[in-house]
């Protein structure tokens, strides 16, 4: 038999109507309900096109166009993890790796969700919006595992890693993890998040995140997308922040021919914040989107934005930002800045801020810069001996400095300059500063 | 070991050199003195190789090689060093990063061990203490928020620690007081030997009464005019440009 392989949304809603009854949950009536309610969605909206607002610089034909396969379970035990710091949650192609984790003695909870499924109900699914996010949609309709964390009221947590590893694969696979995070109140947690896969290897990652920090907690999330040249990278992060406590997301968005970092923050207690900072090294081929979005919905909150793009080879990047200020959210202090450094003359960036001010109180400002190299600074350093490309990896440095020093969490800056100093052995340059 | 010959330079165009020759021994300093628009700051461009400054005729040989042939780091390799009228800022490249990659850098392209962290901090320190710089102006980003003496103090740091055969300074003066001025003096003459040149590009004479120089130029609309004796700074002192223009 031969038959041409389905791509796009019939492909996987085919998926879903195959699946239904097997998928975690099947059988349990709130989420057959739930995955029902967001395959309707992804059926009326299926792979969003540019047409759409949100996805206007951001192009999914050549997703939809792809044949994608189901991750097989993996068996794969030569991987290469690095030494684990930390206790950590690893998933293979999307799939929980009791094995390969270390979550034994932790004073919370972190565990699969596809065992945790039953016990989920209420808590799964309460942020994410399918009938708004096509790709929340997807998968909401495929999801099988992912991680779900509860740091109970007043516990410090410490730091937890959350590693994502795709193996070389003939199939293509397609995964959407459903990872769940809840503080308590007063709690605390940093995570430490990592995506990569190896060069070659086609697949799709689509996580979603539904985060929520209760009040006085504070959670440091850090994001380091490093998948593989191949890889596709669709995340999509929602988090609810409380009275008094705190969400600090960094996020460095450097791996996967395309990605897109898309984060939902709502800030729904007295005086809580939100850091959301982030670096987006793309590469020759590359095309790398941060769309966040921003909802001040209670009185005396502060927001911090700073996302840096730096653009070589031919190569695109995307910054939309959008931050709403309900009528309530007297005493705003909303800030958001986005500045990209184009290295070649092949690339491109587009930059949408967007602010909708409902409260008459406020202060909220933000501001867009797109630039290359500074002429005089790089003769400076030339005349002074240091060649050419190690001088342009130095200013590349120094550009993202402001965002890497807004970085609370010494762990996550530290990966994230790993992250940084990775992406430039990759671009053939050994190296910038010396340390002194 | 500068010999520049028949030298025109155009900048956007403009014909800025008009034929300038001028050689310097080995452990000479030179002064190069000029009304502005003379074409001082071109050549100290032209010399370090920036980039806009084109050069239409002439020659310039360094040690015997081909100084216009080399890129600006191979140029700082082999031993110019241009200390700039106007250093940039660096925002976010921390100075003694900054300085220890250069050292490193020029040793590196002449086959020399690499500076590690320690001496490097023990040199710059020693250094520093001469030019009584502040030590926290080493964890500073690169001339950021520095007054303009202290700029051209961390310029003279550079030439220290990098210790070139070649100087050019581009009216290093402007602006500095009288400390100042000595401690750029005190650094060039501290370098003065045989293996040592400078060219010391100024406007006024109250540099050259603290670096007395082997012979002063007076350059006039791209070329040189006149040539002498550090006498002919106090002439230029006294006469202004212009006499010096009409007697030439």
């Amino acid at each position: 038999m031969t038959a041409v392989a389905a791509t796009g949304s019939a492909a996987f809603l085919g998926r879903y109507e195959g699946l239904r009854t097997r998928l975690p949950g099947a059988r349990v009536a709130w989420v057959e309900a739930l995955r029902e309610r967001a395959a309707e969605a992804f059926r009326q909206s299926g792979f969003p096109t540019r047409r759409v607002e949100a996805w206007k610089y951001t192009d999914l034909a050549g997703v939809a166009g792809a044949v994608f396969g189901e991750p097989l379970t993996s068996v794969e035990d030569r991987l290469e993890i690095p030494a684990a710091m930390h206790p950590r949650a690893v998933f293979v192609d999307g799939r929980f790796r009791p094995d390969l984790s270390t979550l034994a003695g932790l004073g919370f909870t972190a565990e699969s969700l596809a065992d945790a499924l039953p016990r989920l109900e209420g808590w799964l699914g309460s942020l994410a919006r399918p009938a708004s996010e096509p790709m929340a949609a997807l998968n909401g309709m495929l999801f099988e595992d992912g991680l779900v964390v509860h740091v109970p009221a007043g516990v410090a947590g410490g730091v937890l890693e959350l590693l994502s590893i795709a193996t070389e694969s003939e199939r293509a696979p397609a995964y959407h993890p459903r990872h769940l995070v809840r503080l308590g109140a007063g709690a605390s947690l940093t995570i430490v998040e990592s995506a990569t896969g190896p060069s070659g290897a086609r697949y799709l990652h689509n996580p979603v995140f539904e985060i929520e920090v209760a009040e006085g907690a504070r959670l440091n999330h850090g994001r380091l997308q490093l998948e593989g040249h191949e890889g596709v990278f669709l995340s999509t992060v929602y988090a609810r922040v409380g009275a008094g406590a705190a969400y600090d997301n960094f996020t460095l968005n450097a791996g996967a021919r395309l990605a897109r970092n898309e984060i939902h923050v709502a800030l729904t207690g007295l005086k809580a914040e939100a850091h959301m900072n982030g670096v987006q090294l793309v590469g020759d081929g590359q095309h790398a989107d941060t769309t966040t979005s921003l909802d001040h919905a209670a009185p005396d909150c502060a927001s911090r934005q700073t996302y840096k793009t730096v653009l070589a080879g031919r190569s695109r990047g995307v910054f939309q930002g959008k931050i709403h200020v309900h009528q309530v959210a007297q005493k705003t202090d909303g800030y958001q800045m986005n500045q990209a450094l184009l290295l070649s003359p092949e690339a491109e960036i587009d930059s949408k801020p967007q602010l909708e001010i409902y409260a008459d109180d406020v202060k909220c400002s933000h501001g867009a810069t797109v630039g290359e190299l500074d002429a005089d600074h790089l003769f400076f350093l030339r005349a002074r001996g240091i060649p050419e490309a190690q001088a342009k990896a130095i200013l590349v440095e120094a550009f993202l400095t402001e965002a890497v020093e807004a970085v609370a969490d010494e762990t996550i800056r530290t990966a994230l300059t790993r992250g940084v100093a990775g992406w430039w052995g990759r671009q053939g340059v050994a190296g910038g500063l010396e340390e002194a | 070991m500068l010999k520049i010959e028949n030298l025109h330079a155009t900048v956007e165009g403009k014909q800025i050199l008009n034929g300038l020759s001028l050689e310097i021994p080995a452990g000479e300093v030179h002064a190069i003195m000029g009304p502005n628009g003379s074409g001082k700051s071109t050549l100290s461009y032209v010399l370090a190789g920036r980039e806009g400054y084109e050069v239409t005729e002439g020659s310039v040989s360094f040690n015997g090689q081909d100084l216009l042939a080399m890129e600006p780091e191979e140029r700082a390799v082999a031993g110019m060093f241009l200390a700039f009228q106007a250093p940039v800022e660096l925002p976010g490249v921390g100075n003694a990063n900054f300085l220890r990659t250069a050292l490193n850098a020029i040793r590196r392209a002449r086959g020399e061990a690499e500076i590690d962290a320690m001496q490097f901090l023990k040199l710059a320190r020693a250094r520093m203490k001469v030019l009584n710089m502040p030590e926290d102006m080493l964890k500073r980003p690169v001339n950021v928020g520095f007054s303009g003496g202290e700029k051209k103090r961390n310029e003279m740091l550079q030439l220290a620690l990098l210790a070139p055969g070649f100087a050019v300074l581009d009216e290093t003066d402007s602006g500095l007081d009288i400390d100042a001025l000595k401690m750029v003096a005190d650094t060039v003459n501290s370098l003065r030997g045989p293996a040592f040149s400078a060219l010391v590009i100024t406007h006024y004479q109250r540099l050259l009464n603290h670096i007395v120089p082997d012979r002063v130029h007076v350059l006039s609309a791209g070329r040189i005019v006149k040539s002498g004796g550090p006498e002919l700074a106090q002439e230029l002192e006294a006469a202004g440009y212009a006499g010096v223009q009409a007697a030439a």
